[in-house]
């Protein structure tokens, strides 16, 4: 097995203050340069099939959403996009694989068909549609990066309790989704969608440098002499690889890997959470609302989905009227705006702030592993607890009578009562200690490491409390 | 922390506890027990039928509309056990659940304490480095 070690990796636009050294740069395995493995990475056979199976699973999802049973747990739309891909999400694809997901995700699948003319790139050397550059601002709003992700991550919040149970509202949301992304790959250049409004890619890309993959060049000097930057013209996601400097942006579709006339690419296994260590990229702002977002939303839904509060859900699940109208405002005030305020305030307690946004910013990094663990956490509940769901509406997708290979009659509901609680506390306590390693290694002084740690205890111990109180 | 014991110092005893399921909410939703307690659940379906399983025991009650089903148990197990329902009874059912708590709540306590040693393990790191 051949070992290699990454070269120092480009500098993004940062500023000044805020670029430093890879502090240590460990060893890797370059998966993608095994000899059994290689065709895995350079054919694109492989990961078409993958792609081709989520296709054909995301239309029947569709259908079954808007033609099957109108009872959300004898729905395979239900079952599988909020139990069974929404568990996966959370506890393989991306502790484990960083953003892979979206390697395999089928939604921009159709756009890209027809904009490259062809089911694999390069199949002919004319682009259907506009190609024009996605928009910074949309009037004063600012709607690249994250921005839109997190408004529409915080919005989901407000119609979750309807979205999550209702077969027919999640079949024309993924349908809707699917024509937005469509219509947008028709006018704007590379995964547009993907990139600034999918939550989900937000979410992904916001805790995929934790993962213990990446995506590299070997040796950034090649690419500087490489004029042509094959690997970002080929890239559907805009990356140029020889500049990232963690997981956040790269799709890992290995189309970089693939075209690359130096061979100079590699997939490569790594330590957990190396980014974190090694890079020193701060978030931008649009990742530090989405981190908080993202916290505030896991926290929300823990209570909602998993507390005993029956009240709490059907307000929420009444849309329209005023106790939905309250569950909005308290939900909105406590997810979009305690919890980020709670974290500014932390970081104020730590000292000066030198530009307020600056700042939050460039101690947000905390906030990713604690995220991920809240986010794992939640699910562990989530989904045990359901899991005995998903083996039935295999056996009958659309909730009509239908009992295929035997599944719909089998009850498999494993006894996780008191192994579940163990591991979201084994779980949590990970991510506070290691929101307390970035934290410390963030800070600029020791008492906004120390505000920092205390802002992941009050987190830690709020999901503690809703999770096994 | 983890393995420090916790003595309860409670003889077991009878408890009853009268539980009204409607719009998908159990009423109420927190039952409480000691270890070894003898506990009776009624469950009554105030509008559509619904059930009552006990993650972790044997119990699991039918109810049909307007109707009342019962059961008793010995508590034998400590812990925090999620009860919920078990006749799909609305797009809310998946999580119309509720809580039974035997004894103490020593899982709480005791991940509060290892968060609470954790960050204070964090807080030496600091001035450790700092020193």
């Amino acid at each position: 097995m051949k070992l290699n070690t990454v070269s120092q990796p480009a500098q993004p636009r940062q500023e000044p203050a805020e670029r430093g050294p890879r502090q240590s740069i460990s060893r890797r395995l370059s998966l993608s340069r095994q000899p059994l493995l290689r065709p895995l990475f350079t054919s694109r056979v492989p990961l078409f099939s993958a792609r081709a199976i989520t296709l054909a699973g995301f239309a029947l999802t569709i259908l079954a959403g808007l033609f099957g049973s109108v009872v959300g747990s004898h729905n395979f739309a239900i079952i599988f996009v909020w139990i069974a891909w929404w568990t996966l999400l959370k506890l393989v694809f991306i502790p484990l694989g960083g953003r892979s997901w979206c390697a395999v995700c089928p939604i921009p699948m159709p756009g890209e068909w027809l904009g490259q003319r062809g089911i694999f790139p390069g199949a002919s050397p004319c682009k259907f549609g506009l190609g024009l550059a996605w928009p910074r601002r949309l009037g004063a709003l600012p709607i690249s990066g994250s921005w839109l992700q997190a408004g529409g991550f915080l919005m989901v919040g407000l119609f979750s309790a309807v979205t999550l149970t209702s077969p027919r509202l999640t079949g024309w949301v993924l349908l809707g989704i699917l024509a937005l992304a469509f219509g947008l790959s028709l006018v704007f250049e590379k995964r547009a969608f993907c990139n600034h409004l999918c939550p989900i890619g937000g979410f992904t890309g916001l805790y995929a440098p934790a993962a213990p993959v990446e995506l590299r060049v070997d040796d950034r000097a090649i690419c500087a002499a490489h004029t042509e930057k094959t690997c970002y013209d080929h890239c559907p996601w805009g990356v140029y690889i020889a500049a990232q400097q963690d997981n956040s942006a790269c799709g890992l579709c290995m189309e970089c890997l693939r075209v690359c006339p130096n061979d100079n690419v590699s997939f490569n296994l790594r330590g957990f959470g190396r980014d974190f260590v090694e890079s020193r990229r701060r978030l931008r702002s649009d990742e530090t609302a989405l981190a908080l977002v993202m916290l505030g939303c896991v926290l929300s839904f823990s209570i909602l989905f998993l507390g005993p509060w029956g009240g709490l859900r059907t307000a929420a699940y009444a849309v329209g009227t005023l106790p939905w109208a309250l569950y909005s405002a308290v939900y909105l005030a406590f997810a979009g705006l305690a919890v980020p305020g709670l974290y500014a305030l932390a970081v104020r307690l730590g000292g000066p702030l030198q530009g307020f946004a600056r700042t939050l910013n460039r101690f947000a990094r905390p906030l990713l592993p604690l995220g991920l663990a809240t986010w794992v956490a939640f699910t562990i509940s989530f989904a045990f607890a359901k899991i005995s769901y998903v083996l039935p509406v295999i056996g009958d997708p659309f909730g009509v009578g239908w009992n295929l290979f035997g599944l719909a009659t089998v009850h498999f509901a494993p006894d996780v009562s008191l192994v579940a609680p163990l591991a979201q506390a084994a779980v949590l306590l990970i991510g506070l200690l290691w929101s307390g390693r970035v934290a410390r290694q963030d800070a600029d002084t020791p008492r906004r490491a120390l505000a920092l740690q205390g802002y992941a205890l009050a987190i830690t111990l709020g999901m503690v409390w809703v999770l096994m109180s | 922390v983890v393995f420090a014991p916790f003595p309860t110092l409670t003889l077991p005893t009878q408890r009853s506890y009268s539980v009204a399921a409607k719009d998908t909410t159990f009423t109420p939703a927190v039952l409480y027990a000691n270890p070894g307690d003898t506990v009776t659940i009624r469950l009554t379906a105030k509008d559509v039928a619904h059930g009552l399983s006990i993650d972790g025991y044997p119990v699991d009650l039918h109810a049909e509309p307007g109707q009342s089903a019962s059961v008793t148990f010995v508590a034998s197990r400590a812990g925090v056990f999620k009860f919920r329902c078990s006749i799909a009874c609305g797009n809310l059912h998946p999580f119309m659940t509720g809580r039974f708590e035997v004894g103490p709540n020593l899982l709480l306590l005791r991940a509060a304490a290892l968060a609470v040693l954790a960050a204070l393990f964090g807080a030496w790191k600091v001035f450790a480095h700092e020193a």
